[in-house]
């Protein structure tokens, strides 16, 4: 696809020693299907670095990129231990590779805490591997030389080479202990902390084809694949034999599929039944669909709908819960004898991922083997999918990672994948399969909805003593949906002495899964608006309602085994100065409490632990008579540990997470009749436009002592109940419900 | 049929259905894969061109409807990158995933050809229909901001050359 993707000119040496960091790495998608990953492979300097004989530098960036920045900022851990100049370094995207790269995925914003210290590591056994080839040339002692900008240098007698001029030698070195490394003192980082424009961005200004739509092979033919809105429908009949003939149609096929049939549906449950299509161009696949008349056996899950999941939902919350997820103290009794209680019913939608780049793979079929260009933020997971599926095995099926236009979660599936491979294969020509935005809309898996009941009560001095929740989700039996349950050790789990989690559920028909900030997207605005709704009955300042809470963490032994479902504080937990500090940091810049608003203007505050991310957000509204809410500004304010690695791309993220958090609160809801989803394109899931988005959005990050994590995911849950808060304090109304919009809410 | 298209200052024949979207002309069968499909519906407008020196929603454009009148993708914007928009796009470091941004420097394009200096409401207004699923429309306002700098800034040049000469 690109030439400067061009593998064969890696040198070759063998695999370094001691890869004790990397070997301890597990691949997220291997452990979310239990598989357990692939023996991890010794870590080999050469398959990330290469230093042609003219001192050009390319670094190999292994993880699948989809607008998170992790192409820019794995090689840059990587070339500041190499000590070279990062306006020297080439990026080369590696292939999925797992006899070379481990953690080749994108999610749970675990690329900085998992990449900080193998990356670096990486970086330093190349710099060390050039200086011992410069002592062996010179016959001086290593220790007597330095490095700079890509060379080694001489001190004693005035010698320099260029990391070009060694490269050859390099080849032939003996390869360094990982654990015997030095890594570089913070306060020399040249790289690091740097802002490096993304590195695709000069082919993206000029229309490059860098994205997974953009792939094409030789001989390829265009494929659009029809499934029922039902999940799990099957085909009876349809008139396959008139779309064939139509014009620029190539083939059409049906493809038969074992029904799906748990009562809670698997993470990535694989190939389902429908009809493909293919033609010469994607508009004649797609035009050749639009007459396709298909007889559904639709299953059982088609008399499912949204309505009627909330009639159940409000039938389990007046009833006895289906079981306790947590419970420390005695809430019952704690709530009876509490100064003041307050109940309140939240709720929020299921949503979908709908990146701006629909789902795609391009995929040739050939001698039993299948070559496939994915933007998968699990191109591993999708692997072991493709080869199970066509029943070879994972080596025989090579997987190039190709740009993502948004991942956002979708991408952690693939069905686009098996798909494509499937039809590839049955075809017997090379195929490029592009989803219509209305398949996307209408096959996702969705950020599931629910329902929470709360009830705490404050003492006399205004302490929070007791905390009860009753968790309406979906799932059934002990098993929640996915991404549809609740931790034991969700805040204020903890902070609270006398804390209850109660949990029902009830089936869901359609498929669900992570969304950015997955739970945390739609719990941190249930607890963070109801901790402001305590905080008004105690007759408190929401900021200091929230530090005393935080400073009355107790003691309590480890959550149960099982409970089902990521809480946000997954471990290590917590830490409350860590989020005091944060929550003091977005106070003082927003000018909490210092500044006078006029009326119908007001100010909200959140704070939320998530994917080891602290964040506190504060966002001032104007709210006019008709419930138009314009966004004046937006303050973040974030610890993400000791150093952020790219400045620009964190801010860029940081805003991004806001605008993301600020479509979901306002507009966005995927609703269900006889089984399917309703909305079928944006103009039914509004996202934020330019003119709703404040002038400023203005991030700061509180540098601690902790190891570097990462930013993609917790920057987003804040900014919902912020925003909510702020409408309260603005104009005395409790939003309890998302999307807003459905209370006759919307941006000006 | 048969289409003479006018694209990027080439013409080039297509024989493709009168109603195929110019989209697809210009990604499936010109190859000319820089602008991007997101919705088909005109709601995202990720497929922003130029028709005739205005903004339009290749998508929504059938092929049979586009003439002879000139036709400016992203890929036409400048061979190299040194249009004023691409230029202030990659300083500013505008995108995220930079799915959209094709549409996005394309709207910018036609808006400063017809308000070299915009204010921030002339932004939100032209660009209103342009998604960014990432939302980084704070950094496209101020990368639209240092496009019209360095528009305003070039041509000042060139009137200064223009008088010296």
């Amino acid at each position: 696809m690109n030439k400067r993707y061009d593998r064969r000119s890696f040198l070759k040496v063998s695999a370094l020693a001691g890869g004790g960091v990397l070997l301890s790495l597990q691949t997220p998608e291997a452990k979310a299907q239990g598989r357990g990953a692939a023996a991890a492979p010794a870590p080999d300097v050469h398959a990330f670095i290469k230093v042609a004989p003219d001192g050009t530098v390319t670094i190999v960036s292994k993880n699948p990129e989809v607008g998170q920045g992790v192409r820019n900022m794995l090689p840059m851990m990587i070339a500041e231990e190499l000590d070279v100049d990062w306006k020297n370094v080439k990026l080369e995207q590696a292939d999925f590779d797992d006899t070379k790269y481990v953690g080749q995925s994108a999610g749970g914003s675990t690329a900085t805490p998992n990449n900080w210290v193998p990356m670096r590591q990486v970086g330093a056994a190349g710099r060390l591997m050039f200086v011992n080839a410069a002592a062996q040339t010179w016959g001086v002692p290593a220790s007597e030389l330095t490095t700079a900008s890509g060379k080694v240098m001489h001190k004693g007698s005035n010698k320099s080479a260029g990391y070009g001029e060694l490269a050859a030698k390099v080849a032939t070195m003996p390869t360094p202990d990982f654990s015997t490394l030095k890594l570089k003192d913070p306060q020399d980082y040249k790289i690091i902390g740097t802002s490096q424009i993304a590195y695709d961005l000069h082919s993206i200004v000029l229309g490059k084809p860098v994205f997974g739509i953009d792939v094409t092979v030789p001989g390829m033919l265009y494929g659009v694949f029809e499934k029922c809105g039902v999940f799990g429908g099957k085909v009876v009949s349809s008139n396959i034999e008139e779309i064939k003939k139509m014009p620029g149609i190539k083939q059409a096929f049906v493809i038969e599929r074992p029904v799906v049939t748990d009562a809670v549906i698997p993470r990535d449950p694989g190939l389902e039944n429908g009809i493909a299509i293919l033609g010469e161009t994607w508009w004649h696949a797609q035009s050749a669909r639009k007459k396709l008349v298909v007889k559904w056996d639709e299953g059982p899950r088609a008399s499912e709908s949204s309505a009627a999941h909330a009639v159940k939902a409000a039938e389990l919350m007046k009833q006895a819960p289906q079981r306790t997820i947590r419970a420390d103290g005695d809430a019952e009794a704690a709530l009876k004898t509490a100064a003041k209680t307050v109940e309140a019913t939240y709720s929020y939608p299921h949503i979908a991922h709908a990146p701006l780049e629909p789902q795609n793979c391009t995929a040739i079929f050939k001698d039993g083997k299948v070559e496939l260009w994915t933007n998968s933020q699990t191109p591993g997971g999708g692997r072991q999918m493709v080869a199970d599926t066509l029943g070879i095995t994972p080596k025989d099926v090579k997987v190039h990672m190709v740009r993502g236009g948004g991942g956002f979660g979708r991408r952690l599936t693939n069905d686009y994948m098996v798909e494509a491979a499937f039809i590839a294969k049955q075809a017997g020509a090379p195929v490029k399969l592009l989803w219509s935005r209305e398949d996307d809309m209408t096959h996702d898996y969705y950020r599931p909805g629910g329902w929470q009941h709360l009830t705490a009560g404050v003492d006399a001095s205004g302490k929070v003593v007791a905390w009860k929740n009753h968790f309406i989700s979906f799932g059934a039996g002990e098993q929640f949906a996915q991404s549809a349950g609740m931790g034991p050790t969700e805040f204020p789990q903890r902070f609270v002495p006398n804390y209850a989690l109660h949990a029902s559920v009830q089936p869901l028909g359609i498929r669900t899964g992570a969304l950015r900030a997955p739970s945390s997207n739609a719990f941190a605005f249930v607890i963070q608006s109801f901790i402001d709704e305590l905080a008004h009955a105690a007759g408190k300042d929401p900021v200091a309602f929230r530090m005393e809470l935080l400073n009355s963490a107790v003691p309590l032994p480890a959550p149960p085994a099982g409970g089902g479902g990521r809480g946000g504080a997954a471990p290590p937990g917590m830490n409350p100065e860590r989020m005091k500090a944060v929550l003091q940091l977005a106070a003082e810049k927003s000018g909490w409490g210092k500044r006078n608003l006029p009326k119908g203007t007001g100010m909200g505050i959140a704070f939320h632990f998530s994917h080891q991310g602290y964040f506190a957000e504060v966002a001032e509204v104007k709210v006019d008579a008709a419930n138009k809410v314009k966004l004046n500004h937006v303050w973040v304010a974030g610890d993400v540990g000791s150093q952020i690695i790219n400045p620009s791309g964190a801010e860029n993220l940081s805003q991004g997470a806001v605008v993301d958090g600020l479509s979901e609160m306002m507009s966005q809801e995927i609703t269900v009749e006889k089984g399917r989803v309703v909305q079928t394109n944006y103009h039914q899931h509004g996202m934020m436009r330019m003119a709703q988005t404040p002038p400023d959005i203005e991030i700061h990050y509180l540098k601690s002592t902790f190891s570097p994590t990462g930013i993609g995911e917790p920057a987003l849950p804040p900014i919902l109940p912020a925003v909510a808060n702020a409408i309260f304090s603005a104009t005395g109304k409790r939003v309890r419900s998302m999307p807003f919009s459905k209370s006759g809410f919307s941006w000006a | 049929m048969a289409f003479k298209l006018n694209v990027n200052g080439h013409t080039s024949t297509v024989d493709v259905p009168g109603d195929m979207p110019l989209l697809w002309v210009l990604r499936d069968v010109l190859d000319l894969k820089g602008t991007k499909y997101g919705c088909g519906i005109g709601q995202c407008a990720a497929c922003t061109v130029h028709v005739a020196g205005k903004p339009a929603k290749a998508c929504l454009t059938p092929v049979s409807a586009v003439g002879t009148q000139a036709i400016t993708t992203l890929e036409g914007l400048s061979a190299d990158g040194t249009h004023p928009v691409q230029v202030a796009w990659q300083e500013i470091d505008v995108p995220q995933c930079g799915y959209c941004q094709a549409g996005q420097m394309m709207a910018a394009a036609a808006l400063l050809a017809k308000t070299p200096k915009p204010t921030d409401k002339d932004i939100d207004t032209a660009m209103n229909g342009n998604l960014c699923r990432c939302g980084t429309y704070v950094r496209i306002r101020k990368a639209v901001h240092k496009a019209s700098e360095l528009t305003t800034s070039a041509s000042a040049k060139t009137v200064q050359t223009a008088s010296k000469e």
